[in-house]
């Protein structure tokens, strides 16, 4: 401890002159501190967001030359607008994302309720490491294991055949059941932190005055883990918007993911598949900005 | 939650290359197999070379930005807290198709620097949760009094902050090299040619003939990505008992 302490010298070293220099100034030491990573954040981020909105007005003609020309137009948008196809995929996008939502919210709640509220700070940890233990294992890792469960002759329909019924197989539905078991300990986490900052003492106050359960849950519990519940939501709702793995191993029918994915390349269709990605963005922006007025990202 | 897990390591065992269930006994050929085969194993040391370049790169950034969120009331501060989620909470496929379209048009082309800048930007996120949330629990009375008693602002952050997040930067970095480790989403748009671990097994996953040793590969990453996690959260609650 002793060998801390050093009375001011009387030439001052370097650092300690470049800290007096700093000392006045607030604003000086915190743009030092900003600098790196917000330059890196806007260059390479927001950078290439600008790049990929400014790549959905270009063209890309897919008749003779095969590239890219930097003009401004909107064909690519009405494309998207007018062709029965993409809108297709995107009402199923949007609408498979909002069934994993609401499915992993409701399968979350009793175990995030669970995890949050009644379990001792032990079980409650070790809760927490099983649930984010399948979380930090391999995404592609599950999918390749549903693949297996869900294939003509996988898993599910040899526990389904003694009943006389099969499984779904490949499809829409499968990237459905896939989609929600995966995201699921997304949803978990921010909820059972959400369960925990509930105050027991208002759960018991709200018996006291006579509530029954469904009561303190619709009026007391629901409100205070909704923020919660949005922050979880917007995990869920994100992933499942812009996948294309699980799509493409699970089922052959086309997300937007798989479109874009498809149009990467040199040969591809750049234009279109950007146009086609400010879909989900836009949609996102939108969900965040009602999610951080729903006080979500507190809860994260 | 851990059925089909567990089902993919029995996969591993399995002798026949058909992928039927029932599976058809229990060997360890796919296992040699795996550990032999070079693409794997060329995978699995690109993976670990960038996964540890990219945790590097979001200790240093995570810290910085999570010192100046936590310490200064500056202009446009909730926008720099919206800024950072923002890569984890647009769709993989924006920002993998945001970053394909930025490296092909203005970098010329995708390269392992490309695919470093990717992962090293949604790491940031992870590492600055980690910090600030530990920032947050620290009494900032801690560095007022080492000011007072006479360090300098280097000795202030060697002697009094850097133990106190050190937890926070060990977990941070941990769950980074994991989630660097395992992504695929948005590298299959920023590697070009280069194969990490999850790109080779997404690559093999179409080829039949392949998989048993995709689901011997798969059991290895199970177990590699388990271990980082365990870790992290073993140093962040023994963390919280300090200070």
């Amino acid at each position: 401890m002793g060998a801390v302490y050093a009375p001011p010298a009387a030439h001052p070293t370097l650092t300690r002159r470049l800290a007096r220099g700093l000392a006045g100034s607030p604003r000086l030491r915190v743009s030092g501190l900003l600098a790196a990573p917000l330059g890196w954040l806007v260059v390479f981020y927001l950078g290439s967001l600008a790049v990929l909105f400014a790549a959905a007005f270009w063209h890309y003609d897919s008749n003779i030359t095969f590239t890219v020309t930097k003009t401004f137009s909107l064909e690519n948008f009405v494309t998207l607008v007018s062709d029965p196809v993409y809108r297709s995929i995107a009402g199923r996008t949007i609408l498979i994302a909002a069934l994993v939502t609401v499915t992993d919210a409701v399968l979350a709640f009793p175990i995030a309720f669970v995890m949050g509220k009644m379990a001792g700070p032990r079980l409650r940890a070790a809760m927490g490491v099983l649930v984010l233990m399948p979380l930090w294992t391999s995404y592609l890792v599950k999918i390749l294991a549903w693949r297996l469960i869900l294939s003509d002759s996988g898993v599910l329909n040899w526990v389904l055949k003694p009943l006389h019924l099969s499984g779904p197989g490949f499809g829409d539905i499968a990237v459905y059941i896939v989609l929600a078991y995966i995201w699921l300990p997304y949803m978990i986490l921010p909820l059972a932190a959400g369960f925990e900052r509930v105050p027991t003492s208002l759960l018991e106050a709200s018996t006291d005055l006579g509530a029954r359960t469904w009561q303190t849950f619709y009026r007391v519990v629901l409100p205070l883990v909704f923020p919660a519940l949005v922050a979880g939501s917007i995990f869920t709702f994100s992933l499942s918007l812009g996948d294309y793995i699980a799509v493409s191993q699970v089922s052959s029918t086309q997300f937007i993911g798989s479109v874009v994915y498809a149009n990467q390349g040199v040969a591809g269709d750049l234009p279109l598949a950007a146009a086609f990605a400010v879909v989900p963005i836009i949609v996102m922006l939108i969900y965040l900005t009602l999610a951080r007025k729903a006080g979500a990202f507190e809860a994260l | 939650m851990y059925v089909p897990l567990l089902l993919i390591v029995l996969y591993a065992f399995n002798p026949s290359k058909s992928q039927k269930w029932p599976i058809a006994g229990l060997t360890l050929q796919w296992i040699q197999a795996a550990a032999t085969n070079p693409g794997a194993r060329s995978a699995v040391i690109l993976s670990v070379e960038v996964g540890l370049m990219a945790t590097g790169i979001a200790l240093v950034l995570g810290s910085l930005l999570a010192a100046a969120v936590h310490r200064y009331r500056f202009f446009g501060r909730s926008t720099v807290s919206f800024l950072v989620i923002l890569p984890i909470a647009l769709p993989g496929i924006v920002t993998g198709i945001a970053l394909n379209a930025t490296f092909r048009t203005l970098f010329g082309g995708l390269s392992l620097f490309t695919l470093i800048v990717g992962h090293a930007t949604f790491c940031v996120v992870v590492v600055y949760n980690n910090v600030i949330a530990r920032m947050r629990r620290t009494p900032g009375s801690l560095v007022e009094a080492s000011a007072d008693l006479g360090a300098d602002p280097w000795q202030t952050f060697r002697y009094v902050t850097l133990p106190v997040i050190r937890s926070a930067l060990i977990a941070g970095a941990l769950l980074a090299f994991a989630l660097s480790f395992d992504e695929i989403i948005v590298t299959t748009f920023t590697a070009g040619f280069n194969e990490t671990l999850p790109i080779w097994i997404f690559a093999n996953l179409s080829r039949p003939n392949q998989l048993p040793i995709v689901n011997a590969v798969a059991l290895f990453v199970i177990i590699a990505s388990a271990i980082p996690v365990y870790l992290a959260q073993r140093v962040a609650s023994d963390a919280a008992g300090y200070v």
